[in-house]
Order: structure tokens, then C-alpha cells, then sequence
């Protein structure tokens, strides 16, 4: 056939009408989507009915109330628990993502002992033989002070029983990781005697002047905290955060006061010697002063004066005096201490000098300023049995008065200090300055226990691991802690029955206490840590487990406080950051990073702004006048008396110049692709430097440099 | 087809106080678990790491100490395109109706199985609140158990965005038949997951055509359209409150609210000398 120019276009015309009028295309377009979107391995959850139960998150010290919601058995989604007296409704993003601790195929499934320089799983049976009769061997050879525990907190039932099994067993050194809550309590010991923690009122303050506290980056309870500072928009109140950089609370601040890194102490003196020197104090309060109050007036009038204190902070000496006559004028003023997260390192100087404004303008237990109240005490313990061997080891010396001292010295120790180490909640070899001194100190004891869930980098170095369960699968009690002005105890419970072959750490403690047998079995009576825990708490277990939280005191303490600023009144000195570099480095408390014992989910690191981490490389602030010849998101490398790394730079207008900042809660090493091998830890480029009058690390940063890589 | 409730439309939206957000982050993370959002190893190239809820941060440029920061959340606009007549960017040009708009509710709707991927919506969308599965969402062994049922996976090579977590809404919209009240979906019943978890209440959401709800009288939305800009309805008569890109006519359900004025002007591009004239006409300039 023949075809010619006619009949060629006549059946191209005819095609495309007929494909155009034709069913065709749409049914391949909806074949095609049908096609490409059916995998089998896209899954398909489960329907079922949809329950919710009450319970308390205890990734941080906020202690939170939560709601879990939940498809027949099987968690779904953790919210905010609507009237808890702690967060009322709201939640942190670590807490809404609590489900991928509890399904992380990185957990410890089973008791897992060393061999060589890996784990090998053993039974429970074997594993609490193990402990045993290590801890024998011990008691026979006399020397039971040669065990030692690391926990994350004084407080709570836990604690307790690791406390009492030491005790029992006849050795003081319990130690407890660095937090807000420890700190406030070594401040109030200083300044009002021992057995009391302070809160601050920051719902009601009209006034709150900040000293780095991040209270929106995690600070305190932090959703507390959230609250609280939204609240400051209706309330009319305000807020002024000093500190070297643009954090968050500075940007959400009224005022942000850039201040020279590690010279926060000088600044509240030298506001407390503006308020004495002009006679803003309330002068009430200073009657509750046991003396010293004017050898420190003296010494503030000396060394504090406005041009010194400008000198020394960077800030300008007319701000300085505008602030303190704001301060002590304001109807409800507050100061509040404790950088960043407030679980950091600090000294006792800035702690005790923030707090003395408080004292001096008369806020102490008044309504919108700084209460200071007894220890939570709700436990009620059966008296521990001791025999000699007990007695005469618990009443030795501890070997630290704080958890890096006690590294330091077993670091120093030619002999073996310590043959057996306890260690729950806490991540030493991850959070404390100078891991790899951590780590040394830990290759010096013979013998580690760790409680873990997660093989994180302390568990790592454990020669037997007893996992414990997820906060999702056990009862326990939780104390709400850091600074919160209400005294609650929240009860977290299990909401799924233990995914893997993991137990609760009290029951770990109970096995190990019967089978050490004698007078350690006999303080340890209970059949199950349950038991323990509603007899321990029999005085408020009606609420606890009906409400899912008590109340223990809900107002501020009436009765006044007596003050002792003898501290202060010697002059300590203010520390200077290690090494000769002309940079300053810091770190920087984030919101969507953990940084104390739990690590960050994966969806945590998810919302990590780029400009803190890209790919696998940490990126670290700095002021266009101190990056000379450095390249926004150019690599760099940062150098440290402690060692160098390699980073990305952020060219940031919000960093003081000669500061560098880099954020804390990256550079994990365990085995968790979506959270670990990322960035650095800021810990392994920063040492311990010890305050001489507190024995604290207040290292607050290190001299560092920064160059082209 | 008839609307069946043609009198009783809801128009669902938000709006968001700047000043209260912080940047915490705790929006992203909720509409991640309450929506079956997956996540990849290295989420640090942020085109492709899938955000329904995403927080940006705005700074005013300004050299140290004078430095100002802000945080802004982003979820979908929930457009109700020019005049407000349901025609958003992303709809109008879907092929596939794969994204819809709801005219009973002011949703603009993502039909992942009719989605085959062509991403002219992501073209379309003037904010960046459409992301493309380049993968298979994987969950690590076990991680899979948290998934809810009220949202379905997606698969690789469709898009996805906020739908202002719809599941909520139909729930909501059940329990409202279950009571007797069709027509009348309490306020406290449909939330979204980022609203209810903002631990500093920065997110206000619910129905904007109802005087009663609280995102209304914070919004005050002006009845009749821009006389300076037909295309735009609704604008806010609070001149502290603005939406993003508003003069482009897309009229978004996400309305924003800051005290500083830096903060607003960058809810959109404006010639030199422009905000000047319009700063102070938000809303105002409508029927004297």
C-alpha cells in the first residue's frame, strides 16, 4: 500500500484522537501508580482498640507526666499528660520520641559478660553468680570499701537500694554524675546548711536575670521551664540572659548581655557590690545574714567595683548598673544560675554568687523568687543490718568527695582503690571533661557492673552487664528535681510487658543482695523491687498509683533562711580556662540533643539543624571577626591543649568574638548508625580543671584555636 | 455532587505566636511519631530529609551583639489558592488527583496510592512543604511495632505533606456522629499532634470560620477580600499577624504572630520602600 502525504495525516490525526479519546492513558496512569506502590515490605500497621495509660518519663530529670496511647498492647505515641503537675499537657521532643528507646534494636537483650574484647550473653542465674562471688571475695579479704557506685541521682528508690546494698556490704563510696540538682543542693549547703535544695519561682518572677541558665534548652524540669517563660509574654514579665552567645533563651530574651565566658561570677558580684555599695538591698533579708556579710561587702567594694567588674566581664560598667538597680527595684526578681542545661561543669563561686543576689534583695521563699526547701524524703527505709566487716568499711573515708575526684584519684592510685565499680544511669566515659582519663580510670578497676540499657561507651568498658528494662517496662518512682517549685513524685509503669530478656535494676539488686546471703540478703527482704517500692512509698502509694503522681508540697516554704556568704567573703578566685590558645572554646547546650546519660533518638538527630551537623561533620559558631580566612561551612580545624579535630564553620553574628562554640550531645561511638559517629564529643577536647575550694570541675570551657584545614 | 454540608464548612486553621516558640523542636518530633514519618540514616541534607513539620530559623542579619533570632515552623499552608476558592498551587496542578482540596474543611488533601510521583505539586508549593520519598522508608528491625494504624506508610517515589493530621480530624468528625452532632466538631476534639505538643503553647489551631474558636478571635480574619489585592481573602485584622508570602493570593490557614517587626517583614519579598506603605495597612484598608 501505498501511502501518501493525505493518508499519512489522516491516521496520525485519527491516532492521536483515538488515544486522546481513549480510556488508555488514565488507565495507565492509574495502573502504573498502582504498580510502583504496592511493596510487600512497605508495612502495614496493625489495627486494634485504641487505650491510653498514665505514666512519667524518666529520660531526664524533668519527670514529666505522659500519656501513652496505645493499639491493643502495642505503644504508639507518648503526648504530654494533660493536668500533671509537672508539664501539664506539654512535652520535649526527647520524650514524644520515647518509643524509639524503647524498640532500638541497639539495646542489651540479654546479661552479657566480657571475654576478651567482646561480649558473650550468659544467663541471670550466671550472671548474679558472677557478681556474687566477686563481691565475696571482696568481703573476705576485708576490704568491702573497695566498692564503689556511680548513679545519675541522690534521690528516688533506686538510688536508695544501690546506697544500701553499699552500705550493707560496708562501703560509703556512692557517687552521683554531675546534674542541676546536684548543684543546687552543694549551693544551698554553702549558703543556707545542709540538707536543702533550692527552687525558683519562675512562673511568678517579674524579674528573672539568668546567668547562662538555658530554661528554654533544657534547663530544670524543661517543660516546666517552657511554660513558665511563654507565660512571661501575658504576664508582662522579664527576662535577661547573660551569656557569650545567642542561645535560644537569649534570642526569646527581653535582653541579651554577651558576657566574657567563665567570668559570670565576677558579674553577679560586681552587681551584688552596686546593690550594697547604693544601698539597694532589702534590708530585712540581710538580717538573716550570719556574718561576713561585711567582710564580703569589703571585698566587693575592693575588688568588684564597676570599672573592674566592666574590665573583667566585657560588660559596659553603666549596663552593669542598670541591671543591678532593675534587679533589686523589680517587684519579684530572680536570679538564676546554673549554664546551659545546668548539668555541665560549674563552679562554686558563680553558683553562690548569683544566688547571694537573691539573699540580698530579700526574694528567698517570697512569691516570684528563690525558695529554698528541704531534701524531698518520702522513702521510708527499714534500718540496714551491719556486721563488723560493714561497719568498719563504711565508716572509711570516701575516696572523692565528687564523682571526678574519685576518677582522678583512682587515675593517680599506684595500688588497686577500687576492685568493683557499680554503674546505672550514668555514661562517665561519655559525659565527664577528659574521657580518655575516665576511660584509663576505668581500665584500672578490675571489675564493672553496669545496669544499661544501651551498650553505650561506659558499657562498653563493663565486664558484666545486667540491662535493664526501659522506663516503658518497669515501675518507679520520680522525683521531680531541678529547681521546679512544686515537690512531686511521679510513678512511671510499665506500659508493655518487657520486650527482651532484661529486669527491673531493683530486682537485679535484690538478686544480688540474697545471693551475697548473711546480713546483705537480710537488708534486702523484699521478694520483687515492686514489693520494695510499695512499701518503701507505703505513706503516698494510694496516690501514687491511683493519680500516677503525689504532691508533696505545692507552696512556697514559709519560714526565712539564715545565710552564710563566708564562701564568697574569702574571695575565691575565678578560674581561668586551661591551655594558651587566643580562642575561647564552649559548649553549647541544644534542645534537640541529650547530653547526659541517655543518648538522642533517632528522630532527636533527625531535627538537627544543619548548621550544627552536616553529614557526619560537627559545625562549630563562630563571629565573622574572629573567623579570619575561614570559609562559611569550610572545613577547619580546631585544636585543643587536650588534642585537634576536624570541624565545619558557622559563621554566626550570635557568638561573642573569641569564643568558639560547639554543641554537646554529638560524637557517640556505639553502635547506633541514625545517632552514633557523628560529629565529636566536645568532652574528649576539654579537661577537668578543679575549683580548690569546692573540689568541683568548673571547667567552663578551654583555650582553643582555630585554622583553615 | 452536592456539599452536603455546604452551610457548615469548617475552615481549619493555625496560627503560630513567634515570640512564644523557641525552637524546641518538640512539633517536628510529635508530627514524626503521630504520622509514621520514617527516618534515614544521615537526615543532615535537608531537601530530602522528609519534615511535614519543619522549624526554620530567621535572623535579622544584624552584626554582634545586636543579633536577633526567631523560630518559625512550617507546616503545609493548607492554601485555599486565589480567592480562597479551593484552587491551591499544589492542586491545580496534580494530574493525578493525588492532592485535593476540601471544600468542607479547608484540608488540602495527599492520596499517597494515587500519587505516582511527577512532583509538579513539590514544583508548585511556594513553601517548600512537600517532600518525595527518594526511598523506601525502612525502620530497623523491631522499630516497625510503634507504627499507628491511623496513617498509612508511604513507598518510595510518592509525595508527602502535613494534612493537618486528618486522622484527628475524622476521629473528631466520628465521635461529633456518635454524640448526635454532626455539624458541630468540638473544638477540643481536633488538634493537631504539634499543637498538642508545643510545651510553650505557641500553636493555636481550630476552625476559623467559628467566632467562638480561640485561633479566630486571636486572627480575626477580615471577612472580605483585600480591596488592594482581590485574590486576597481573609487576611488578618491584627496588624501583628501576617501570613507567609500573603500577596501572592495563595491564602494560607497558617497565620503567624510576632511582636518584632524584622520577624513579619520576612514573611515575604518586598521591594525597597514597600514594606514602609504596607506594614501598617494589614487588614485595615478593607470598608474604612
Amino acid at each position: 500500500m501505498k501511502v501518501d502525504r493525505r493518508s499519512f495525516l489522516g491516521l496520525g490525526i485519527g491516532a492521536v484522537a483515538g488515544i486522546a479519546v481513549s480510556p488508555m492513558g488514565m488507565k495507565l496512569t492509574d495502573d502504573s501508580a498502582i504498580w510502583t506502590q504496592n511493596w510487600p515490605w512497605t508495612p502495614v500497621p496493625v489495627d486494634g482498640k485504641v487505650n491510653y495509660e498514665k505514666s512519667v518519663c524518666s529520660l531526664c530529670p524533668g519527670s514529666c507526666g505522659i500519656s501513652v496511647r496505645k493499639i491493643d498492647n502495642r505503644p504508639v505515641k507518648i503526648e504530654g499528660l494533660a493536668d500533671h503537675p509537672v508539664n501539664d499537657g506539654g512535652a520535649c521532643l526527647h520524650g514524644i520520641a520515647g518509643l524509639q528507646y524503647l524498640y532500638d534494636p541497639a539495646r542489651i537483650k540479654t546479661p552479657l559478660k566480657k571475654n576478651g574484647a567482646n561480649f558473650e550473653k550468659i544467663s541471670w542465674n550466671d550472671a548474679i553468680e558472677l557478681v556474687a562471688e566477686k563481691l565475696s571475695n571482696m568481703r573476705e579479704k576485708g576490704s568491702p570499701e573497695k566498692l564503689a557506685c556511680i548513679t545519675d541521682k541522690e534521690q528516688g528508690s533506686v538510688s536508695g537500694l544501690f546506697k544500701r546494698l553499699l552500705k550493707t556490704f560496708g562501703s560509703p563510696e556512692f557517687y552521683t554524675m554531675p546534674s542541676l540538682e546536684s548543684y543546687l543542693e552543694i549551693t544551698a549547703s554553702a549558703l543556707h546548711g545542709k540538707g536543702k535544695t533550692i527552687a525558683f519561682d519562675l512562673e511568678n518572677a517579674s524579674f528573672v536575670l539568668s546567668f547562662g541558665a538555658g530554661i528554654i534548652e533544657g534547663w530544670g524540669s524543661p517543660v516546666s521551664c517552657f511554660k513558665a517563660n511563654a507565660s512571661r509574654k501575658t504576664r508582662h514579665a522579664q527576662l535577661y540572659q547573660i551569656e557569650p552567645r545567642l542561645s535560644n533563651t537569649a534570642a526569646n530574651a527581653d535582653r541579651w548581655i554577651p558576657v566574657k565566658p567563665g567570668s559570670e561570677a565576677d558579674l553577679a558580684l560586681g552587681i551584688s557590690s552596686v546593690i550594697l555599695k547604693n544601698n539597694l538591698f532589702d534590708s530585712n533579708a540581710t538580717s538573716n545574714f550570719k556574718g561576713d556579710l561585711n567582710k564580703l561587702a569589703a571585698v566587693l567594694q575592693k575588688d568588684y567595683s564597676l570599672a573592674k567588674t566592666a574590665k573583667i566581664t566585657g560588660v559596659k560598667p553603666d549596663d552593669i548598673k542598670k541591671i543591678a538597680t532593675l534587679f533589686a527595684k523589680a517587684e519579684m526578681p530572680v536570679a538564676v544560675f546554673g549554664k546551659g542545661r545546668g548539668d555541665g561543669a560549674q563552679s562554686l563561686k558563680e553558683l553562690a554568687a548569683v544566688h547571694t543576689l537573691n539573699c540580698l534583695v530579700g526574694n528567698i521563699n517570697k512569691k516570684g523568687g528563690a525558695f529554698v526547701k528541704p531534701n524531698n524524703q518520702y522513702l521510708e527505709f527499714p534500718d540496714v543490718a551491719m556486721d563488723s566487716i560493714a561497719k568498719t568499711g563504711f565508716g572509711k573515708n570516701k575516696t572523692g568527695k565528687y564523682v571526678n575526684q574519685f576518677f582522678e584519684e583512682v587515675n593517680r592510685s599506684s595500688q588497686s582503690l577500687i576492685e568493683a565499680l557499680f554503674i546505672y544511669n550514668a555514661n562517665p566515659c561519655y559525659t565527664l571533661h577528659d574521657t580518655k582519663k575516665i576511660k584509663k580510670a576505668l581500665d584500672k578497676i578490675p571489675f564493672i557492673v553496669s545496669f544499661s540499657s544501651f551498650l553505650d561507651e561506659t558499657a562498653m568498658e563493663a565486664d558484666v552487664i545486667l540491662p535493664s528494662h526501659t522506663f516503658m517496662e518497669r515501675f518507679e518512682d520520680v522525683p521531680s528535681s531541678g529547681g521546679l517549685v512544686k515537690t512531686v513524685v511521679g510513678l512511671t509503669r510499665p506500659v508493655i510487658r518487657p520486650l527482651f530478656n532484661t529486669k527491673t535494676p531493683g530486682d537485679s539488686l535484690i538478686l544480688i543482695a540474697k545471693a551475697l546471703k548473711g546480713n546483705i540478703a537480710k537488708s534486702f527482704p523484699w521478694t520483687t523491687y515492686d514489693k520494695c517500692l510499695e512499701s518503701l512509698t507505703s505513706r503516698i502509694w494510694n496516690s501514687l498509683s491511683e493519680d500516677g503522681f503525689a504532691v508533696l508540697s505545692n507552696g512556697m516554704p514559709g519560714d526565712s533562711q539564715p545565710v552564710d556568704v563566708s564562701f564568697l567573703a574569702k574571695n575565691p578566685a575565678s578560674l581561668k580556662a586551661q591551655g594558651n590558645y587566643d580562642l575561647t572554646l564552649i559548649p553549647i547546650d541544644n534542645m534537640r540533643l541529650m547530653s547526659a546519660a541517655t543518648a538522642s533518638s533517632p528522630f532527636a538527630v533527625k531535627t538537627v539543624s544543619d548548621s550544627v551537623l552536616k553529614g557526619k561533620d560537627i559545625v562549630v559558631e563562630i563571629n565573622p571577626l574572629t573567623a579570619k580566612g575561614l570559609k562559611n561551612r569550610g572545613f577547619a580545624v580546631l585544636t585543643t591543649p587536650m588534642g585537634k579535630t576536624r570541624v565545619k564553620v558557622n559563621i554566626n553574628e550570635g557568638m561573642m568574638p573569641g569564643v568558639i562554640g560547639m554543641v554537646t550531645g554529638l560524637g557517640h561511638t556505639f553502635d547506633n548508625k541514625y545517632v552514633s559517629n557523628k560529629g565529636v564529643n566536645i568532652n574528649d577536647l576539654i579537661g577537668q580543671v578543679i575549683e580548690p575550694d569546692s573540689g568541683l570541675d568548673a571547667a567552663f570551657g578551654i583555650k582553643a584555636s582555630i585554622s583553615k584545614a | 455532587m452536592v456539599q452536603e454540608n455546604h452551610n457548615s464548612a469548617y475552615k481549619f486553621g493555625m496560627v503560630i505566636d513567634l515570640d512564644k516558640c523557641t525552637g524546641c523542636g518538640s512539633c517536628m518530633v510529635s508530627c514524626m511519631a503521630e504520622n509514621n514519618v520514617p527516618f534515614k540514616e544521615d537526615e543532615t541534607n535537608k531537601k530530602d530529609s522528609i519534615t511535614w513539620m519543619r522549624v526554620y530559623k530567621l535572623t535579622n542579619d544584624k552584626p554582634f551583639p545586636d543579633t536577633e533570632v526567631v523560630y518559625m515552623p512550617r507546616p503545609c499552608q493548607q492554601c485555599g489558592g486565589k480567592g480562597d476558592h479551593g484552587h491551591s498551587p499544589c492542586v491545580s496542578v496534580c494530574p493525578a488527583v493525588a492532592t485535593d482540596y476540601g471544600y468542607d474543611t479547608g484540608i488540602v488533601s495527599q492520596i499517597y496510592t494515587r500519587c505516582f510521583g511527577c512532583r509538579y505539586c513539590m514544583g508548585a508549593c511556594p513553601y517548600h512543604a512537600r517532600y518525595f520519598n527518594w526511598w523506601d522508608p525502612k525502620w530497623p528491625e523491631g522499630m516497625e511495632k510503634y507504627l499507628s494504624p491511623n496513617v498509612s506508610p508511604r513507598m518510595r517515589g510518592v509525595v508527602e505533606k502535613c494534612s493537618f493530621c486528618y486522622h484527628r480530624y475524622q476521629a473528631a468528625r466520628d465521635k461529633a456522629y456518635a454524640h448526635g452532632n454532626k455539624d458541630h466538631i468540638k473544638e477540643e476534639d481536633y488538634q493537631t499532634a504539634c499543637t498538642t505538643a508545643c510545651p510553650a503553647g505557641a500553636i493555636v489551631f481550630g476552625d476559623l470560620n467559628n467566632p467562638a474558636h480561640e485561633v479566630h478571635q486571636i486572627v480575626k480574619p477580615d471577612p472580605h477580600p483585600d480591596p488592594r489585592n482581590k485574590h486576597v481573602a481573609g487576611k488578618s485584622r491584627n496588624p501583628k499577624i501576617f501570613r507567609l508570602l500573603e500577596r501572592l493570593g495563595t491564602n494560607p490557614k497558617v497565620y503567624y504572630l510576632s511582636e518584632r517587626e524584622w520577624v513579619r517583614k520576612q514573611g515575604d519579598n518586598y521591594l525597597e520602600g514597600e514594606w514602609e506603605k504596607i506594614k501598617n495597612h494589614h487588614g485595615k484598608a478593607s470598608h474604612g
